[in-house]
């Protein structure tokens, strides 16, 4: 036995175990009753080699392709400055644990407080926590929250222009939990908002969640909502792309009570859907409602500013059943990635790459309409993904398109499907997409 | 480093017209969100840094230094199983074949990170003895939420409604009782015996028709092996119950025993304790769930499946008795990838030695310390054991004082004030990939700290000395939020 992760040699082995009274590694275990002892082979491959590891996982790697992404749907194909892949592989961050010895995590918990004040910045709100797993479970605690502080209703209305693998991540939190969602209709692409107002009056509503720029890539217009939902004690929950908010009117500026989505979009790499960072921020009347890890400043005994966990009376190590999650992470490395993304970009960055990918999305748009087989599917303004409709064989097209090396879309329904643009894609790359689907429109007869 | 050059929020280091970025120019003419209307926008760029890139590397690179990592030293935070994460890994990760992968690119093109997805799913199979996983969950509390909905998904499958009390031992991690109320189950917590096992007799007294599950840790956080585990499966099963199996003590069962094969039903595993990857400060993790045959139907969805021609695929919609989704995509990807090249460096052959390497260890030290530290339990331990403290307190310092030492020294604490049934716990892991050096240098300060006790109790009690800081004031804290950088100029 030896191994380069074990640092034991059969002399350090044999004199621990004189030293604890015992014969063999096999008597340590003497308390375990024989009849459940593993004593078999596991069914494992055998150890690899760094050598052997490498080459097995580049043929792996070889058997996936890259595309050149015009899709998004939650994940977006962003910028990533070289700067900060670098700076989340140093050790220190990526090796410790979450921050209970404040005196040796001053790197970590000077980092959430960081992003904790950049995410309150980009959203309009009073305050954040520490990360969420993603967007969607960062949305579930939401309803879960505004139940919690409404105490008599326990209904959460969710606008049917919110992305659907987010709403299925809410309903099944909510079934469990033991708390109803019900759905507030969409008119041409848009929370319909007489639907609203009559759900809110049948009463029992504890929260209302809308996504913005919605599933469909469109840019709601909220006026009025909050006042609305505010009349019912409800809470207003907004779910965004945290990139878009550079430019976009933010949740705080709606009036909504607590922001929620996926910080993916601030440059994080796609990797096959994680990790990324969810985020919840909310008004300060909220703040000991709120789930999940907090940093707080303070000072310590020598007289210099600190940073600490704080408000963790709401947190499951001590309030166990009645925290208000059983959340006990973060994303946190995810939340440095953010954080130092967001330092790099600042305030013009975030802004210009924002404009970049609008633009891009709608030259894209409008060649596609150009080629006299696309419609907008909706009349509404759009940020940077966008959806037509489409006569053809979707499918059909999706192929011909993935022959050349692009993931053209996302199909969402027999003949819609929706595509993105980030500051990632060139006008070049844009040209040669629409020039294969228009060769395909051609060959295909015009359909 | 040097905190008054670098101690600085970044924000503090903003200049108006400084910028860290460069982006190509727009290509585009005649585009800008301001078409929008203007009700839609928000009107002015948000207050974020203004620094140049220089500044934002020294800035983040002088703030790493503040912290102590798995590489920096030895970490025998208990319960945490703070093993070393190979770089190795990190390569993995970080390969763009993998990392540049669309979650909905047709799986065609994504063959080669389903297929390990697949074979990661079947290797934690192998080595839990249970039938199926999935690897959707973010973390551990969040395989516990959903290993609890595979459990209620299946009560109610079999109308079997009125199913809703989790028992839960005392001395449990506070995740489980969390996960249960956030699964909309009703908590009943078993007691624990002198010996600090499951107190069987307490727990006859509470089985019912109403009891969903039990959920055990198993070596406990105590690090002592549920020896009882047998009877009080049986006794569960009996009354139509299920076993969850906490995997956060899973470390010392590596070679050891399986969890399917102790009478467990469901589990979750922390892939970053067990199988190695990265704490990264508190995230992101993964809590792949397993469950063992017959409760396969009730896994979360999207499903990572094999065809019969032997291509992969993500399955979604079909699966009528399916708790639902529990995450956006599949999970962590980037740290399934990790956990995979972790269990093909050691293989069969050496995993089964994890287990017994850090039981030895933890015995070890437990032994060189008991004269000066109280072992309120005297069994033979597992992975892990717990101290109420030091022997002799007179001088009334307390296991904050010696945690708070023990930095000075140049060692990460133990796991302090958990479990919660003694008053001055103090919870020891170390991992398999400790030394005897290591151990033994642990060992004298953890001797020379419980003789300063006696001897200048106050530089105990106002450590740490050698830190990047002092003891902090977490009461100001609490009492006086400041959370973001906006209350600092208030």
């Amino acid at each position: 036995m030896s191994h380069k992760y074990f640092p034991h040699t059969e002399a350090d082995i044999h004199d621990m175990l004189e030293a604890v009274g015992h014969k063999s590694l096999d008597q340590l275990f003497d308390v375990i009753p024989d009849s459940i002892r593993f004593k078999g082979d596991y069914d494992l491959p055998a150890g690899m080699s760094e050598l052997e590891l490498r080459r097995h996982l580049e043929q792996l790697g070889q058997q996936n392709t890259l595309l050149t992404i015009f899709a998004g749907a939650g994940i977006y194909d962003h910028y990533t400055p070289s700067v900060v892949p670098n700076i989340i592989a140093r050790s220190e961050y990526l090796t410790s644990y979450t921050p209970y010895q404040a005196e040796i995590s001053q790197g970590t918990l000077h980092y959430i407080f960081e992003f904790q004040s950049m995410m309150a910045e980009l959203t309009g709100m009073d305050i954040s926590n520490a990360s969420m797993y993603d967007g969607a479970t960062a949305t579930a605690e939401a309803a879960i929250m505004a139940v919690a502080v409404a105490k008599k209703a326990d209904t959460v209305l969710i606008s049917a222009t919110i992305d659907p693998k987010i709403r299925r991540v809410v309903d099944t939190y909510a079934h469990y939990h033991g708390i109803k969602t019900a759905t507030i209709e969409a008119h041409d692409g848009t929370t319909d908002r007489l639907d609203l107002e009559r759900k809110l009056a049948a009463g029992g509503v504890a929260g209302v969640v809308v996504q913005m720029p919605n599933y469909y890539g469109i840019v709601e217009d909220y006026t009025g909502f909050a006042d609305l939902i505010h009349e019912s004690k409800a809470l207003f929950i907004i779910n965004s792309v945290a990139a878009d908010l550079a430019v976009l009117k933010t949740p705080g500026q709606w009036g909504a009570d607590v922001a929620v989505g996926d910080g993916q979009s601030l440059g994080i790499p796609m990797s096959y859907g994680g990790p990324s960072v969810g985020y919840m921020c909310c008004t300060e009347r909220l703040v000991r409602k709120m789930p999940g890890r907090i940093v707080g400043m303070t000072r310590d005994n020598r007289g210099n500013r600190a940073f600490v966990l704080t408000l963790q009376a709401r947190e499951q190590h001590i309030r166990r059943q009645k925290a208000t999650s059983n959340i006990c992470s973060n994303q946190s490395l995810m939340a440095l990635f953010a954080t130092v993304y967001m330092s790099l970009m600042g305030k013009q960055g975030l802004v210009e790459a924002a404009n970049m990918s609008y633009a891009g999305a709608h030259y894209m748009c409008q060649k596609l309409i150009a080629t006299g087989h696309f419609t907008l599917e909706y009349d509404q303004p759009f940020f940077n993904e966008f959806c037509l409709r489409y006569d053809g064989d979707i499918d059909a097209l999706q192929a011909k398109c993935l022959e050349q090396g692009f993931m053209a879309g996302i199909k969402t329904g027999e003949h819609t499907i929706m595509f993105a643009v980030t500051e990632k894609r060139t006008k070049e790359e844009i040209d040669r997409l629409v020039e294969v689907i228009g060769h395909n429109l051609y060959q295909d007869g015009n359909n | 480093m040097n905190n008054k050059l670098y101690g600085k929020l970044i924000i503090e280091l903003s200049h108006p017209g400084r910028k860290g970025y460069s982006l190509p120019h727009s290509e585009y003419e005649g585009y800008t969100p301001a078409d929008l209307p203007a009700h839609l926008l928000r009107g002015k760029a948000p207050e974020l840094p203004e620094c140049d890139e220089p500044t934002v590397v020294r800035h983040y690179t002088n703030h790493s230094a503040n912290n102590f990592g798995v590489t920096s030293g030895f970490y025998p935070l208990g319960s945490c199983t703070m093993k070393y994460n190979p770089v190795i890994n990190e390569e993995v990760a970080a390969m763009q074949q993998f990392a540049g992968l669309h979650p909905l690119q047709p799986a065609e093109t994504c063959q080669g990170a389903l297929r390990i997805y697949h074979e990661l799913q079947s290797m934690l199979a192998a080595i839990t003895g249970l039938s199926q996983f999935t690897l959707n969950p973010c973390a551990g509390a969040h395989g516990e939420l959903t290993g609890l909905m595979v459990i209620r998904a299946y009560h109610q499958s079999r109308g079997d409604d009125c199913r809703t009390k989790v028992l839960i031992p005392d001395s449990a991690h506070g995740t489980n009782p969390a996960s249960a109320a956030v699964c909309g189950l009703e908590v009943v917590e078993v007691k624990s015996q002198a010996d600090g096992t499951v107190d069987v007799d307490d727990l006859k007294s509470k089985l019912d028709e109403g009891v969903a599950c039990m959920m055990m840790t198993n070596p406990n956080t105590l690090g002592l092996f549920e020896h009882n585990i047998p009877e009080i499966q049986t006794l569960v099963h009996q009354c139509g119950g299920l076993m969850y199996y906490d995997g956060a003590n899973l470390n010392p069962m590596l070679g050891v025993c399986r969890p399917g094969d102790m009478g467990f039903d469901v589990m979750h595993i922390n892939l970053h304790k067990t199988f190695s990857t990265p704490h990264g400060g508190g995230g992101p993790g993964s809590g792949p769930v397993g469950v063992r045959a017959g409760l396969e139907p009730f896994l979360p969805t999207p499903r990572v499946v094999q065809g019969d021609d032997g291509t992969f695929s993500v399955k979604t919609g079909q699966y009528e008795q399916s708790l639902g989704s529990i995450g956006q995509f599949f999970g962590n990807y980037a740290v399934v990838l990790r956990a995979y090249a972790y269990i093909l460096t050691m293989g069969r052959e050496n995993i089964g030695m994890v287990g017994p390497l850090a039981t030895l260890n933890a015995n070890y030290i437990k032994e060189q310390l008991r004269d000066d530290y109280l072992l309120p339990i005297d069994s033979p331990c597992m992975h892990e054991f717990v101290f109420d403290g030091l022997r002799d307190k007179s001088q009334g310092v307390t296991t904050m004082d010696v945690a708070k030492r023990l930095l000075d020294y140049g060692y990460h604490a133990p796991t302090i004030y958990f479990p919660l049934l003694f008053h001055e716990s103090l919870m020891i892991e170390p991992t398999e990939n400790e030394s005897k050096e290591t151990i033994d240098g642990f060992i004298e300060v953890m001797h020379s700290i419980a003789r300063e006790a006696q001897t200048n109790p106050d530089e105990v009690k106002s450590a740490p000395h050698n830190t990047p800081i002092g003891r902090v004031d977490d009461v100001l804290a609490a009492k006086n939020p400041v959370l973001t950088w906006k209350h600092t100029q208030a």
